[in-house]
């Protein structure tokens, strides 16, 4: 059992603790503090994927932009939900077991496949070679464009919907 | 000695099934939002888990532009899904999504 070992299941406990809180919790402001936490295991989880760039990419827009966005609409819309005694609907008991036999199925799938994985190490410019294929013609510019696009048509419908009238 | 890529893919499946029962189970619209948050998550480390285990090896980056692809896509989500449970705040004074049932046959 290596360091790399002891420290995925420090991550995995980080996250998998504060997925849980967040679906488990009756408060929902204590439900987006943990969903802070799980964002911040799955960065970890990029590290220790010799993935920096998206490790810090993923703590600026979750835990930047989107956590703080969910933290500001639950402000706004506290009175709606002051009681918190029925935080689930009734058929929380069929979706608790869906997920557990999707849990059940993948997991048996997933451990006996037999993966073609390779041992190699990051390419040593891997940022920059990213960075290329973002833009190169050859590669993902047509996506990389549209999604600007996207964030763009998202940000005027955004406003549009939430604009008081 | 690295991690096995199928306990990343493990966790993750888990993750996902986390956030599925918190979509399938929640009553407040925002608690639903979370648990879509928490699903796309656990994609983009299934992305990255296989773009540095399966493909590192090539020296390519489809893996990782997939997953800064899937980061986008959720934060538009989330700016919009925020808009329009403001809107229903706006005009309903509840974000119940069993009180907001119209398009229900």
């Amino acid at each position: 059992m290596s360091m790399q070992h002891v420290v995925f299941i420090i991550l995995s406990a980080i996250a998998l603790i504060g997925a849980l809180g967040v679906v488990l919790n009756r408060r929902l402001f204590r439900s987006a503090l943990f969903l802070v936490l799980s964002f911040v295991g799955v960065a970890g989880f990029y590290i220790l994927l010799e993935v920096e760039l998206l490790a810090m990419i993923q703590l600026l827009v979750y835990v930047g932009a989107i956590a703080i966005l969910i933290i500001f609409a639950i402000m706004l819309s506290r009175q709606a939900m002051a009681t918190d005694d029925k935080v689930l609907n009734e058929q929380w008991i069929l979706g608790g077991f869906v997920a557990v036999a999707l849990l059940a199925t993948l997991v048996y799938v997933l451990v006996q496949v037999n993966w073609p994985v390779v041992e190699a190490a990051v390419p040593a410019n891997s940022i920059q070679r990213l960075g290329e294929s973002l833009v190169s013609p050859n590669h993902f510019v047509l996506p990389f464009e549209v999604a600007s696009v996207l964030l763009l048509v998202a940000l005027v419908g955004a406003v549009i919907i939430a604009r008081e009238k | 000695m690295q991690v096995p890529l199928s306990w990343y893919l493990v966790v993750a499946a888990a993750l996902f099934c986390i956030g599925l029962y918190g979509v399938l189970s929640r009553r407040n619209a925002i608690g639903i939002l979370m648990g879509v948050e928490l699903m796309l998550n656990a994609v983009n480390v299934n992305l990255i888990a296989f773009w540095r285990y399966v493909e590192a090896v090539r020296a390519t980056m489809t893996g990782q532009v997939f997953a800064i692809i899937v980061i986008t896509v959720a934060a538009a989500e989330a700016a919009v899904g925020l808009a329009l449970i403001i809107a229903i705040y706006r005009n309903r004074r509840t974000v119940d999504v069993t009180e907001v049932d119209e398009l229900k046959l």
